[in-house]
C-alpha cells in the first residue's frame, strides 16, 4: 500500500522534480552550506580551539582593519590574482594559438604542456622551493657561472623578490588551465567564418581581432574567472614555499587565516580572515555562472 | 551528530569486544599496574611521527610489551608533528578521537577542562625519576590547579659548529656569552664562513633561537600574570640592536629560511654555525663524514641575564575525559616512561628527544659520543615557550603567529627601527592577550 502510495505521489509532477532535488541538495546543504554557514558565524565570535565562542559582533573584522598584517595580506592576494591571471590569461592564449597550428609532434608538445597542471601542487612547490633556494637555487648557480653574479639571488628573502617568484610558480602551474580551455575554444571555432575572412582579404592580426577574439570572449570569462577563484585561494604553493615569510610578506588570506586560526588557535579570527575572501568569491562565482549562462 | 557517536560507540564496542577475545587476557603475573586498569581497555595514541625510525620501531615495541603485561592493545597513529595539534583540537572539540595524544608545546593548557586529571601519575615519575623544572611548567594547569600533562620531553637545540673554522677564526672554544657569539660571527664571516639563523618562517628553528636571544637579553613578551604584555621594552630594544650585530654576520638568503634549510646549508658547508637539534650531525655521521669529524656543538651562550635561556620544541601526552580507559591510559604511560621501556626507547633515537626526567640523564646515548652531550644539557636550560607567562592558548597563538620571529625579520631584514619593530609585536600580542 505504503509503495503504491509513492509511487502515485512521484507520479505528480509537482512532487517528482523536488524527490530528484532533495538527496543533492541536502548533500550541499550538509557538507557546504552548513558548514560554510558555520564559518562565517565564527568570524562573529572569539571562538578558541577547544572553547566555545561568545557572539562579538563585527570586533574581528575591526581589529582586522586595524591589523598591518592583514592589510599587508588583502595587498598581497590583489596583487598575487590580478597579475598572476592577467599573465596566465596572455601566456594560455598565446600557447594556444600557437598549439592550434599543424606541425609535427603537435600533439606531444599539447600533452607536456599540460603537466604542470596535472602535477600534484605540493610536489611542483617542492621543486619550485629548490628552484628558489637561497644557496641551491640552479638559477644563482648557472648565473654565477657564467660570470654574471657575485652572489646568490635571495628570491624568497627579499619581500618583492619572493612575490614574485610565487607568482612565477604560481603562473607556470595555472598556464595550461587557460591554454586547454583556449585550445577547445579555439577548435570550436567553424573554419568557414576564417574562409569568409579571408575571401574579404583579412589577413594575421585582424582575424585574430575581428574573429577569434570576439569569438572567445565568453569563453575568456569563464576562464578568467575560475581561474581567479583558484588563484584567490591558493594555499598550498605559498604555505610549501614561504609559510607567508619572510615577515608576512607573502600572506595571502587563505594562509593567514590557516595559521591564525587553525595552527594558532584562534578561531573566530581565523574565520573573520576567511570570511573576507567570501564577498570576493561571490562575486567571481556570480560571474563565472552568468558567463556560463550566456554561452550556454 | 549523535547517529554519527552512537555509531562510533558502536564501532569501537565492537572493536573492543573483537580485541579483547583476540588477545590473551591474562596479564603477565609479574607487573603490577598502578592504576585499576578498566576491563576489555584498548587504547587509541595519536602521536608524532618518529624524527629517525629508531624511535617508532621502539615504542611499537614497547607498546606490545605493555599489551602482554597487561592485556590492553594500544592502537598508534602516527601523523606529522605539526598536524597534531589541529587533530587533537578537533578531537577535543568533537569529544570524540583518540583516547591519548602525544603532542607539543601549550597543547593541554588550550583545553585543560577536557583533560583527566593525571596528578597521580605525574607524582609518582617525579618521585621516582625527578622532573626538570620545564616539565612542570608544561604538565601542570595553574587554571586547574592539577596535572594535566604527562611530559614527555624536548627536541633539544645546540648550536652546531664547524671546529676547525672556529680556530681559523681565534677562538679555542664556543663562546658561552652572547656577546662572544657576536665576536666569533664576526670572526668567522671575515674568514669567508658566515653563519645563519633562520629569519623565515621556520617552526623550530626560527622560533627557538629568537626567544632565546630576546630572553637571553631579558626581554619577554608577557609578564608572569598572562595579561601585561611587556615586549615594547628596553630589554627587546637591546636584543634586536644586538641582533641586528649578529645579523650582519649571516650569509645571505637567512631572510627565507624555514626548518630544513639551515641543515642543507650547513651539510655543504655554506654556513659555519647554527642552531638545530641533532639531526645534522645524524646525517652528517651518515653521509659527511669529514664534516661530523669537524663539528661539535655548544648549548646556547649566555647573554646579559646571567643564565640559560633555552627553548626547545616540547612535547607531553595527555588523557581525554571522554576516553573509556583513562586508568589503561595512565598506565600506559606509566608503562612507557619508567626505566624499563624508556631507556632502550630514548637510547634508540640517539639523542633527538631529552627526556624530561632527569633520571635519563645518566643513560650511555649522552655520553658515548661526547658531541650528543649538549643536547642532555639543553632541557635543564630551557624555559617555556610561554615565558614569563604559563603555557595555555594565548602563549601558543603568539608562537603560531610567529609574533617574536617576525619582530626580529622586521628589526633586520625589513630595516624597521627596534622600536619600531617590538611596538608592532606588541599590538599583536595586546591582541593575543585579551580578555
Amino acid at each position: 500500500m505504503a509503495a503504491w502510495r509513492l509511487s502515485l505521489a512521484l507520479d505528480r509532477r509537482a512532487w517528482f522534480g523536488p524527490a530528484l532535488v532533495v538527496p543533492a541538495a541536502a548533500l550541499l546543504g550538509l557538507l557546504l552550506a552548513y558548514p560554510l554557514g558555520l564559518g562565517v558565524w565564527l568570524g562573529f565570535e572569539d571562538a578558541k580551539i577547544g572553547a566555545p565562542g561568545n557572539f562579538i559582533g563585527v570586533e574581528n573584522y575591526q581589529y582586522l582593519l586595524d591589523d598591518p598584517v592583514f592589510r599587508l595580506t588583502a595587498m598581497n592576494t590583489a596583487l598575487y590574482t590580478i597579475v598572476t591571471v592577467a599573465l596566465k590569461l596572455l601566456l594560455g592564449l598565446g600557447l594556444a594559438l600557437v598549439l592550434n597550428q599543424r606541425f609535427g609532434g603537435v600533439r606531444f608538445w599539447r600533452s607536456v604542456l599540460l603537466l604542470p597542471y596535472v602535477v600534484p601542487t605540493v610536489l611542483s612547490a617542492f621543486a619550485w622551493w629548490w628552484i628558489f633556494d637561497p644557496q641551491f637555487s640552479f638559477i644563482s648557480w648557472t648565473l654565477a657561472k657564467l660570470g654574471l653574479l657575485k652572489h646568490n639571488i635571495d628570491f624568497l628573502g627579499d619581500s618583492w623578490l619572493a612575490r614574485g617568484s610565487l607568482m612565477i610558480a604560481n603562473i607556470w602551474r595555472g598556464t595550461p588551465f587557460f591554454t586547454i580551455g583556449y585550445l577547445a575554444g579555439l577548435q570550436s571555432i567553424p573554419t568557414d567564418v576564417y574562409e569568409a575572412a579571408q575571401i574579404d582579404g583579412a589577413r594575421g592580426f585582424r582575424v585574430f581581432r575581428e574573429i577569434t577574439w570576439p569569438l572567445l570572449t565568453p569563453l575568456t570569462v569563464i576562464l578568467t574567472t575560475f581561474s581567479a577563484i583558484f588563484t584567490f585561494t591558493d594555499f598550498q604553493l605559498v604555505w610549501t614555499i614561504t609559510r607567508g615569510g619572510p615577515a608576512n610578506a607573502t600572506h595571502l588570506f587563505v594562509t593567514l587565516a590557516y595559521q591564525r586560526g587553525i595552527v594558532g588557535g584562534s578561531m573566530g579570527e581565523g574565520a573573520a580572515i576567511a570570511g573576507v575572501t567570501l564577498p570576493a568569491l561571490a562575486v567571481l562565482a556570480w560571474a563565472a555562472m552568468r558567463a556560463i549562462r550566456e554561452r550556454t | 551528530m549523535t547517529l554519527r557517536r552512537s555509531f562510533m560507540k558502536w564501532g569501537l564496542g565492537v572493536a573492543a569486544g573483537a580485541a579483547t577475545r583476540s588477545f590473551a587476557q591474562a596479564p603477565a603475573a609479574k607487573y603490577a599496574p598502578m592504576f585499576p586498569v578498566e576491563k576489555d581497555a584498548q587504547l587509541r595514541l595519536l602521536r608524532w611521527s618518529g624524527f629517525i625510525k629508531a624511535d617508532e620501531e621502539s615504542w611499537n615495541a614497547n607498546s606490545k610489551k605493555f599489551q602482554e603485561a597487561t592485556g590492553v592493545p594500544v592502537s598508534i597513529e602516527y601523523i606529522t608533528w605539526e598536524d597534531v595539534r589541529p587533530k587533537a583540537a578537533m578531537a577535543a572539540n568533537l569529544g570524540t578521537g583518540p583516547d591519548l595524544v602525544m603532542g607539543w608545546y601549550d597543547d593541554p593548557h588550550i583545553y585543560p577542562q577536557r583533560l583527566v586529571d593525571v596528578s597521580d601519575l605525574a607524582e609518582d615519575l617525579g618521585k621516582r625519576l625527578g622532573w626538570y623544572d620545564v616539565a612542570r611548567a608544561y604538565g601542570y594547569s595553574k587554571q586547574m590547579n592539577h596535572w594535566i600533562g604527562v611530559p614527555i620531553g624536548g627536541a633539544v637545540q645546540a648550536l652546531n659548529y664547524r671546529i676547525s673554522w672556529m680556530k681559523e677564526a681565534g677562538f679555542d672554544k664556543f663562546p658561552d656569552t652572547t656577546d662572544g657569539l657576536i665576536k666569533l660571527a664576526r670572526g668567522l664571516k671575515e674568514k669567508g664562513h658566515p653563519m645563519g639563523f633562520a629569519l623565515g618562517h621556520a617552526v623550530g628553528d626560527g622560533n627557538a633561537w629568537t626567544h632565546w636571544w630576546l630572553w637571553a637579553h631579558g626581554g619577554k613578551a608577557v609578564e608572569a600574570d598572562d595579561k601585561t604584555i611587556s615586549i615594547n621594552k628596553q630589554e627587546t630594544w637591546t636584543a634586536l640592536e644586538k641582533v641586528r650585530e649578529l645579523h650582519a654576520q649571516m650569509a645571505p638568503g637567512v631572510a627565507s629560511w624555514l626548518d630544513p634549510n639551515n641543515n642543507r646549508a650547513f651539510l655543504a658547508g655554506e654556513v659555519s654555525i647554527t642552531n638545530n637539534g641533532i639531526s645534522i650531525y645524524t646525517a652528517a655521521k651518515k653521509d659527511f663524514p669529514q664534516i661530523a669529524q669537524d663539528m661539535d656543538h655548544a648549548n646556547f651562550p649566555v647573554g646579559p641575564v646571567g643564565k640559560p635561556t633555552e627553548l626547545a620544541v616540547f612535547s607531553q601526552a595527555f588523557i581525554f575525559k571522554y576516553s573509556r580507559f583513562p586508568n589503561a591510559a595512565k598506565e600506559y604511560l606509566r608503562f612507557m616512561l619508567s626505566p624499563e621501556q624508556a631507556e632502550p626507547w630514548v637510547d634508540s633515537m640517539n639523542g633527538y628527544i631529552t627526556p624530561a626526567l632527569r633520571k635519563y640523564r645518566e643513560l650511555p646515548v649522552w655520553t658515548r659520543d661526547p658531541k650528543a652531550t649538549p643536547f642532555r644539557d639543553g632541557i635543564a636550560r630551557m624555559l617555556p615557550n610561554s615565558y614569563a607567562g604559563s603555557p595555555g592558548q594565548h602563549a601558543a597563538a603568539a608562537l603560531a603567529d610567529f609574533v617574536v620571529l617576525d619582530m626580529f625579520a622586521d628589526a633586520t631584514v625589513n630595516g624597521h627601527t627596534p622600536k619600531d619593530a617590538a611596538k608592532r609585536a606588541e599590538g599583536r600580542l595586546r591582541r593575543i592577550y585579551r580578555g
